[in-house]
C-alpha cells in the first residue's frame, strides 16, 4: 500500500518540478511574449495554480502514510533510498577513521567498521553496510556478513574496550550470508562468539537499528546496553520470506508473516526489547535524511551520556539482566 | 517396613525417570503386545524396537543414528539413581498470540510426555557431578523459544552457583519461529550466560547431535571448551537448501556433517553413542579440579 502512496508522491513531485521549471523558463523570458501559442501571462498563473493544487495533494497523501501495517513497515526498511551506513557516520560523527579484516583469513565488506568522534568523544562505530547502488550492493553482499565480518567486528570491539572507547552499532540485514564458505568458515560459531563476548564488554554498547534485522546475523552485532530502532525499521528472528517459507512451504505469503511476526519497532518496545524508537519523517526515513539524523542524534547523545556514568562492572550487569529478563 | 524400599533399585525419583527414558526409547510396554517393529531412515530395514534399543538406536543394518528422547539419552550416560530433574515445570510461552501455536504446543506435549524442548537436570557421571541439558528434536524440532532459552539459562546458572561442569545435547532447526524475536533474544541470554560460566572457570562441553543448526549453532551449541559430535550429524548455521538455493549450485557430499566439521576445525572429535558415556567421564575426570574453581 505504501508502495503506491509512494509512487503517487513520485509522480506528483515530477510534476511539480516540471512546471516550476516551465514557471521559471517563462519568466525567464526564453519564450517569446508575440508568441502566439503561448500567451505567457496566463500561463505562468495557470501553472502557479496547479503547483498549489499538486502540492495540497501531495501533502494529503504524505498525511495518509501516518498509518502503516507491518507490511508496509517492512517496505520502508528495505527501501533503497533509506540512509545508509556511511551517511549516518558522515552525518553524526566525525574523524572517521575505518579499520579493516579479521586477522585471521579476509577482509569482509558487509560490515564497515572503525573509530570516530561523537560529540568530541572518541567512539567505535560498527554496522552492516549495504551499499547505495546495485554495483555497491553485490560488492558488499547487500549487507550479508560472513564469520570473518564478525570476527572483525569482534577484533573492533575487543579492541574498544581495552582503549576504554563506547560502542555504536548500526544494524541492517537481511541475515548472515548463507553460503558454502561461510559455513566452513563457521558462520555459527562467530555469531556465538560474539554474542558471549559482547554480553561481557565493560564498555558501553548502543545499537540502532536502521533498517531491517533479520536472525542472528543481526543479533551479532546487537548485544547492547540499549537498543534504539527507527520508527520503520524491523526487527526479527528471520526475514518475513524466510519464516512463511518454513512456516507453510510458500514465501510468497511473506505479507501475512509480517503482521503475524510482531516485528516493529513499537511491537518491539511494548515488548521491552528496545528502549527508545526513534522517530522517523512522514513517508519514511527517506524522505529527509537530515531531519531522521537530528532525531537521531538527540537520542544517541542521551542514551550514552546516561550509559557513560556507569561503572565498567555495572555496565556488563546490565547488559546481562537486560537479556537475562527477556523470556524469564 | 524399612525393608521394602530396598527392593526398589532407588527411590520414586529415579523410577519416575527410568519410566520416561523407556517411554523415550519406545520400550515402555507393560504387557506384551505384537513385536514394535521400526524402520531406518535411510536403509528401511526393519528391525523391532528391542534391536533397536540394544543397538543404542544406531541402525544395526547401515550405522545410521537414530535420534534419541531426552530422558533416554540422560539414562544413557547418568550413573544410576543420581537423576535430578531441574525447573520441570517451565512451559513454553504464546508471546505473540501465534495463530495455531497454543494448540500446536498441545499437541507436541501430549505425543512426547515432554513440556518443553528440552530437559535440564543435574546428576553424576563415572561420580562426577554435572548439570546436563538435553535438547529433544521430536518437540518442534528442538526449536529455542523462551521456555527453552530460560531453562538452559537456569541450568548454566546452576552450574556457575555450584561450579559444576556442564554439558549440553544440542538438537535442534534453530530460534523457534513462532515466538519471533524472544526466540531470537534468547541466543544472547543463553551464550551471555555461558560467557559468565566460563569467565568463573566452568568447563562446558557442548555435544552436538543430529540436526543443530540456525539459532542453537549461532549461540550456545558453538560455545563449548570441549565440542564432541555424533557422527553423520548435520551441524550448521544455514540449513542445506537454504545455502543451495543461495549459491545456485549442489553442495558436496557429506558436507555440514560431523566429520565434514571435524575436518574444518570446529570440533573436537566425532565420538559414537556406544563411546558417549566413557568420553564424557573421561574428559570430566581430566578436569576434576578445573570445573570446580573459585
Amino acid at each position: 500500500m505504501i508502495k503506491e502512496t509512494l509512487q503517487q508522491i513520485d509522480a506528483i513531485d515530477a510534476e511539480i518540478e516540471a512546471l516550476h521549471n516551465a514557471v521559471a523558463q517563462q519568466e525567464d523570458g526564453d519564450i517569446l511574449p508575440d508568441d502566439a501559442f503561448n500567451p505567457a501571462p496566463d500561463s505562468v498563473s495557470e501553472n502557479e495554480a496547479k503547483i498549489t493544487e499538486l502540492t495540497n495533494r501531495r501533502a494529503a497523501l504524505v498525511e495518509g502514510c501516518a498509518d502503516l501495517t507491518a507490511e508496509d513497515r517492512v517496505f520502508l526498511a528495505r527501501h533503497p533510498k533509506r540512509p545508509r551506513i556511511d551517511e549516518y557516520i558522515d552525518a553524526l560523527f566525525t574523524d572517521f577513521f575505518e579499520q579493516r579484516g579479521d586477522r585471521q583469513c579476509r577482509e569482509d565488506e558487509a560490515i564497515l567498521g572503525g573509530i570516530a568522534r561523537y560529540k568530541g568523544v572518541p567512539v567505535t562505530v560498527i554496522g552492516h553496510r549495504k551499499g547505495s547502488t546495485l554495483e555497491e550492493n553485490l560488492r558488499f553482499n547487500f549487507g550479508m556478513p560472513g564469520p570473518e565480518g564478525y570476527r572483525k567486528a569482534l577484533r573492533l570491539m575487543k579492541q574498544a574496550e581495552k582503549f576504554h572507547r563506547p560502542i555504536i552499532t548500526f544494524i541492517d540485514t537481511p541475515g548472515a550470508y548463507p553460503g558454502k564458505e561461510a559455513e566452513e568458515r563457521g558462520q555459527g560459531e562467530a555469531i556465538a562468539r560474539n554474542l558471549a563476548e559482547m554480553s561481557a564488554l565493560t564498555v558501553p554498547v548502543i545499537s540502532v537499528v536502521t533498517g531491517e534485522g533479520s536472525s542472528g546475523g543481526a543479533l551479532g552485532l546487537g548485544v547492547a546496553n540499549h537498543i534504539l530502532m527507527l520508527e520503520n525499521a524491523v526487527y526479527s528472528v528471520l526475514s518475513p520470506e524466510g519464516f512463511a517459507s518454513i512456516l507453510w512451504k510458500d514465501s510468497s505469503r511473506s505479507g501475512e508473516a509480517c503482521e503475524m511476526m510482531k516485528l516493529t519497532a513499537q511491537d518491539l518496545y511494548q515488548g521491552g526489547i528496545v528502549e527508545e524508537i526513534i522517530p522517523e519523517p512522514l513517508g519514511g526515513a527517506q524522505a529527509d535524511h537530515q531531519k531522521l539524523f537530528a532525531c537521531l542524534d538527540t537520542a544517541l547523545e542521551k542514551h550514552l551520556v546516561q550509559l557513560c556514568r556507569m561503572s565498567p562492572r555495572a555496565l556488563a550487569e546490565q547488559r546481562y539482566k537486560k537479556f537475562r529478563q527477556i523470556g524469564r | 517396613m524399612k525393608n521394602v524400599g530396598k527392593l526398589f533399585a532407588a527411590g520414586s525419583n529415579e523410577r519416575v525417570f527410568r519410566l520416561k527414558a523407556r517411554r523415550d526409547a519406545g520400550t515402555d510396554t507393560p504387557v506384551w503386545q505384537a513385536p514394535q517393529f521400526m524402520t531406518c531412515k535411510k536403509c528401511e530395514r526393519r528391525a523391532t524396537r528391542q534391536v533397536w534399543a540394544k543397538s543404542l538406536y544406531v541402525c544395526p543394518n547401515c550405522g545410521y543414528y537414530h535420534p534419541i528422547g531426552g530422558y533416554y539419552r540422560l539414562s544413557m550416560v547418568l550413573d544410576h539413581g543420581t537423576f535430578r530433574e531441574l525447573d520441570p515445570d517451565v512451559e513454553a510461552n504464546d508471546r505473540l498470540n501465534f495463530p495455531g501455536y497454543p494448540e500446536k504446543l498441545e499437541a507436541a506435549q501430549r505425543k512426547t510426555g515432554l513440556k518443553e524442548a528440552v530437559v535440564t537436570a543435574t546428576g553424576k557421571i563415572a561420580g562426577v557431578p554435572v548439570v546436563v541439558a538435553v535438547l529433544d528434536s521430536r518437540f518442534f524440532m528442538g526449536s529455542m523459544g523462551t521456555a527453552v532459552g530460560e531453562k538452559i539459562t537456569r541450568a548454566v546458572e546452576f552450574a556457575t552457583a555450584k561450579h559444576l561442569p556442564l554439558i549440553i545435547f544440542s538438537a535442534s532447526g534453530g530460534a523457534r519461529m513462532q515466538e519471533g524475536i524472544f526466540s531470537l533474544m534468547q541466543m544472547a541470554k543463553t551464550s551471555a550466560a555461558i560467557q559468565r560460566f566460563s569467565q568463573k572457570g566452568g568447563l562446558y562441553i557442548s555435544y552436538l547431535t543430529h540436526p543443530t543448526t540456525g539459532g542453537v549453532t549461532a549461540s550456545f551449541a558453538s560455545l563449548g571448551d570441549i565440542t564432541l559430535a555424533e557422527p553423520g550429524a548435520l551441524i550448521g548455521f544455514a540449513g542445506p537448501r537454504v545455502i543451495e538455493q543461495t549459491i545456485g549450485e549442489k553442495l558436496p557430499k557429506g558436507f555440514q556433517r560431523s566429520e565434514y566439521l571435524l575436518e574444518h576445525g570446529f570440533v573436537d572429535a566425532v565420538v559414537p553413542r556406544s563411546e558417549m558415556r566413557k568420553t564424557l567421564a573421561q574428559i570430566l575426570q581430566l578436569h576434576t579440579e578445573g570445573g570446580k574453581r573459585n
